[in-house]
């Protein structure tokens, strides 16, 4: 039986990636252990100190842990819609190599998303490993959260990809990573509860793809109440990778196959 | 049998912009077939729907008895794309843009070694095997572009100007490569705008200008039918050639002006020769040669063909 055009993609991407996985996943556990330690540890023996009844009832590591966990999934999320579909489509021209085989636009879109999803779960595993090394939470708890991760990841590839694939040249993509994707990483519930934001800015954290998972992660692994019921949460989320991954098409077939 | 491409009415719109306006040709097996003209002619465009790869606009075109519309990845499977700009995989070795592009086509992981063991061997890049791409000069990586191309046995090569930025002695080596793989039967079709590399290695070519053929038939009738048998090309000192311009225009029953040098068509180059000494003018150089498809472009559409 043939291999499903999509599929094809995700193993070139695979062969890419073996070149330098041994330094993606050094970086992939040292990540979540640098900053676990300086926010959780470091930062957070001041707020416990300030905060007998703690962040929500739990200690500052317990509560950023979680989080940090669905930021990062959402930053990786991010870059590989971003630098890699920019590199594809212009500097490097790899998408057209592939666009002359049997794969067409749709299959290379599908084979991107599933690709970026493995490369999400990679990244998102590991720093499961390393909460509970932490002892935050049980590893198995720990590695529930990936769940949430996931589907973040993949939101943010979807909007991603339908972004870059409309932009001439990488200032877009510089402002888009400056503007959009590092405050979402810091307003979004992450690092401190949304509702420390000035009331006007809580709708906006609300409507990011990051805050939903960090509730949900945070309910998973430590127990919190999330702050919007889970299945909410989940369609909304998924509702993000289809209408991005729908919206990245059409570029594609107007830069790619015109 | 009937021909393995066969356009009719073939165009090709960008919005207002008609980059193929209209054009007729057909392509027979075995066959190596070019598209030769200035760039913008519309040549690429051509190739890209060919490729399925550009949906065509109006008229019809059957590849390998295909529809490029609706039978796209069926149509793909079969043919081998050496593009215009090189899309190798840089960070790769030699051997896994091979081993990747194989696997596009669906091939067995044995098959492809099998195959990337020959073709390295037909575009003498066996010792760069393991060579990552960013290493390799511009022609060594036109070749391993023309091995990818391969890597499923198309029945048909397209070649987007396959020699364009490269040093002669680079072209020669790729010359090479062509001719054997067009004495192996392979049907390639070529778009060039080096009349050279038409005459290498097109059996039958169409010259293109503004999204148009021009002209349609072999490098040899081409030239016979729209130039005399030889040139003389007269070079002046800067500013001259305008002062003198009348006088040369009476030395052949046919001249071209250009910029720098006259061109003076002629079925005897010798006897042009003399009568440019008689006369008393005093050019720079004078060198005869055989007229060539430039010429032809040159007589077609009375501008040069690589500006």
């Amino acid at each position: 039986m043939a291999t499903p055009l999509a599929f094809r993609v995700v193993e070139s991407e695979a062969r890419v990636y073996r070149r330098t996985w041994r330094s993606s996943v050094v970086s992939s556990f040292l990540n979540p252990i640098l900053y676990l330690a300086a926010m959780g540890v470091g930062l957070g023996s001041l707020v416990d100190e300030n905060l007998p009844s703690g962040v929500e009832g739990l200690s500052y590591l317990a509560f950023l842990a979680p989080g940090l966990l669905v930021a990062t999934a959402m930053q990786t999320g991010a870059a590989e819609g971003g630098w890699k579909v920019m590199a594809g489509i212009k500097w490097l021209k790899t998408y057209d190599a592939k666009l002359a085989t049997p794969i067409g636009v749709p299959s290379l879109v599908a084979g991107h998303m599933m690709w970026s999803g493995a490369r999400v779960l990679m990244v998102s595993v590991i720093f499961a490993m390393v909460i509970a090394a932490f002892r935050v939470a049980p590893l198995v708890q720990s590695l529930l959260a990936v769940g949430p991760a996931l589907l973040v990841g993949l939101a943010m590839v979807a909007a991603t990809t339908a972004i870059t694939a409309r932009l001439e040249d990488p200032t877009g993509l510089q402002l888009y990573f400056r503007f959009a994707v590092i405050p979402m990483f810091l307003f979004s519930g992450t690092f401190f509860p949304i509702t420390q934001l000035p009331v006007w800015l809580q709708p906006v954290a609300l409507a990011t793809p990051l805050f939903h998972g960090v509730e949900l992660s945070r309910a998973i692994v430590v127990g919190t109440d999330p702050a919007v019921t889970w299945w909410v949460s989940v369609l909304y989320l998924v509702a993000w990778i289809a209408i991005g991954a729908f919206l990245a098409v059409g570029p594609f077939r107007k830069r790619l196959t015109p | 049998m009937p021909p393995l491409i066969h356009a009719r009415g073939l165009t090709k719109r960008f919005g207002e912009f008609v980059a193929v306006d209209g054009i007729d040709f057909a392509v027979e097996r075995g066959e190596s077939f070019g598209f030769l003209g200035p760039n913008g002619a519309g040549k690429t465009s051509t190739m890209r729907m060919i490729g399925a790869v550009s949906p065509i606009t109006e008229g019809t075109l059957s590849v390998l008895g295909l529809n490029p519309e609706k039978e796209g990845p069926r149509l793909r499977s079969r043919l081998g794309v050496v593009p215009q700009e090189d899309n190798l995989d840089q960070e790769l070795t030699v051997y896994d843009n091979l081993m990747m592009y194989g696997r596009y086509f669906d091939l067995s992981r044995a098959v492809i070694k099998e195959r990337i063991d020959e073709l390295l061997d037909f575009v003498q890049l066996t010792e760069k095997r393991e060579s990552k791409v960013d290493a390799l000069s511009g022609g060594m990586k036109r070749r391993l572009t023309i091995a990818r191309g391969l890597i499923n046995e198309p029945d048909l090569l397209i070649l987007d100007e396959p020699t364009t930025g490269l040093d002669p002695q680079a072209r020669h080596v790729l010359w090479d490569r062509l001719y054997r793989l067009k004495q192996q039967g392979v049907t390639l079709i070529i778009t060039t705008h080096y009349m050279d590399e038409a005459e290498q290695l097109c059996d039958r070519l169409v010259v293109m200008d503004k999204a148009k053929i021009v002209a349609e038939g072999s490098p040899r009738s081409l030239i016979e039918q729209y130039a005399p048998r030889e040139v003389v090309e007269v070079r002046f000192p800067a500013g001259v050639l305008d002062d003198v311009a009348d006088r040369v225009e009476d030395l052949a029953p046919r001249t071209e002006i250009l910029a720098d040098r006259a061109l003076l068509y002629t079925d005897d180059a010798e006897q042009t020769i003399a009568d440019i000494a008689s006369t008393g003018l005093e050019p720079e150089t004078i060198l005869a040669r055989r007229s060539s498809l430039e010429d032809v472009f040159l007589r077609l559409t009375g501008r040069s063909l690589v500006d």
